[in-house]
């Protein structure tokens, strides 16, 4: 039986703002001209906004404090925060809001200035038990996953430096990318050790960045200029907060979220045409090719292995350049998604050769919160996938 | 000290006092025998709240582990790890007694109240074989 939520809501506005550097600029104001800018893509106006849903290491209420700027008083809103993966699961339940029709137009939107404000930003409270230790959240997390992938499987950090090699030649296509130039194996595993055995090149940019997208219930997405790109599947799931707190250091909860967002769809791995996966660290895309479904647990340091997650490669991954790369303003999430709908959209702005998948149609964005902690699947598509 | 879950000091609270004390305490299941960390109200999964204290065996093995790098002036390079107790939790630890960045994945550690910036905390050594 066909999911009651399949393909009844699409993205018909998209925008980022500041990727990079805005220096000067503060994070409301960035995510507000992002708002802006997705809305002017779509041709609507800001008064019909009755839907909005908001997250940033910014703001303890975003939705209330981006709803007060904008001035506009929303009939349905959500700030929850689960990290990175905020935003798949504003879009599951934006496309909930649009089905029972509480809303009729719902914004989504993210915005950071941490580059430019002095760094890293993050409200995350201290963890008890954990914080005697002085782990640096989140990369002493990652660099421990890291540490028993690499045990498990006998992954080196030659495997994981292929991730941000690819990540960086995806970027190399992508004018809006923040890292651009050559970038090697031995450049990453010579890197700067920051948290064994993670070096600086395994962590992804410190970047600003803002961004928004704006969603319709599928009966008036194609009253817009913009090809509408259809949100076919979503789900979420997460089993802790604490690294400590983790059952398994090497299977993420995306291996629960990915199948019931296929099966939502009715597609699977194989039918992807991107993938577009957060990419913290290197380790993350690995873990989550493995937990979605792409490759068997373990094999995904092969998987990533002589450029066949490059473009050019096998599968089109984190073809904005990724987190590693593109950009990452402390929650990335929303990147990750506008990644794959402009994917889906056939491609949208200039990108050098092959930076746009030829004939994409299905593209799969997949979030990540905490420490490895939330997991968010989403899957798009075009009208003919529906 | 009571074993109510839901009276007094809470679990974290007494677990700390414990530590102050020198004990590193950990938290059992009467009903299941299933043993607790870190500490809380209630068995978690099930809800059970029939926790009692048990001191452990303080045997455990480094389950994954980082070498945090730290410039010398600010106190050097230290280790953060996984351990998993003999007993069945994982918690976080720091295992000393061995430099930060030859900490191995499996290695066989026991644990000591020790201190960490004059806060007392259970820490780890490698232990021989």
């Amino acid at each position: 039986m066909t999911h009651p939520l399949r393909g009844k809501a699409a993205c018909v506005g998209l925008a980022t703002a500041g990727t990079g550097e805005a220096p000067g600029r503060s994070a409301m104001e960035l995510m507000a001209q992002a708002v802006h800018g997705a809305l002017a893509e779509a041709q609507i106006p800001l008064s019909e906004v009755d839907g909005l849903f908001a997250a940033t290491s910014f703001h303890s209420m975003a939705a209330m404090s981006l709803a007060e700027h904008l001035g506009i008083q929303p009939a349905f809103s959500d700030g929850s925060n689960i990290g990175g993966s905020s935003f798949m699961a504003h879009a599951l339940m934006a496309s909930m809001a649009l089905e029972m029709g509480l809303i009729e137009t719902a914004v989504i939107a993210y915005g950071s200035n941490q580059r430019t404000a002095g760094g890293f930003k993050s409200i995350s409270e201290p963890m008890p038990f954990e914080m005697v230790y002085q782990p640096r959240t989140p990369i002493t997390a990652y660099a421990l996953a890291t540490s028993r992938y690499m045990h498990e499987f006998g992954a080196t950090r030659e495997d994981l430096a292929e991730v941000a090699v690819a990540a960086r030649a995806w970027a190399n296509l992508n004018p809006e990318a923040f890292a651009q130039g050559p970038l090697s194996v031995a450049d990453v595993v010579g890197s700067r050790l920051i948290s064994d055995p993670l070096g600086k090149l395994d962590c992804c940019l410190v970047t600003d960045g803002a961004a928004a997208i704006v969603l319709r219930r599928a009966d008036r997405a194609k009253d817009g200029p913009n090809k509408p790109v259809y949100l076919l599947g979503a789900a979420m799931e997460h089993h802790h907060r604490m690294i400590s707190g983790m059952p398994d250091l090497t299977v993420t909860a995306a291996a629960a979220s990915g199948p019931r967002a296929f099966a939502m769809a009715g597609y699977g791995p194989k039918d992807m045409d991107t993938v577009q996966l957060y990419d913290a660290f290197t380790i993350t895309p690995i873990l989550f090719l493995e937990d979605l479904g792409f490759c068997a647990k373990g094999e995904g340091k092969d998987f990533v292995k002589d450029g066949r997650i490059a473009p050019g490669g096998a599968l089109a991954v984190n073809t904005n350049g990724g987190g590693l790369s593109c950009v990452h303003p402390g929650m990335y999430g929303l990147f990750v998604t506008i990644e794959a709908i402009r994917q889906a959209r056939g491609g949208d702005g200039a990108r050098g050769p092959g930076g746009w998948v030829d004939g994409a149609k299905l593209s799969l964005a997949h979030g990540n919160g905490g420490v490895l902690s939330s997991q968010v699947t989403t899957i798009w598509g075009t009208e003919d996938t529906l | 000290m009571s074993d109510d879950p839901f009276g007094g000091p809470g679990p974290e609270a007494r677990f700390q006092a414990y530590l102050e004390e020198g004990r590193f305490m950990i938290q059992r299941s009467r009903s299941t025998g299933e043993h607790v960390f870190y500490p809380r109200t209630m068995a978690p999964g099930t809800g059970t709240a029939d926790l009692e204290w048990v001191e452990p065996s303080g045997h455990g093995t480094v389950y994954a582990t980082t070498c945090t790098r730290r410039r010398p002036e600010q106190g050097g390079d230290y280790n953060v790890a996984l351990v998993d107790l003999a007993e069945g939790p994982r918690m976080m630890a720091r295992v000393e007694g061995i430099a930060a960045d030859a900490v191995t994945v499996g290695l066989k550690v026991k644990a000591k109240v020790g201190a960490i910036d004059g806060k007392p905390a259970v820490v780890f050594e490698p232990v021989e074989g």
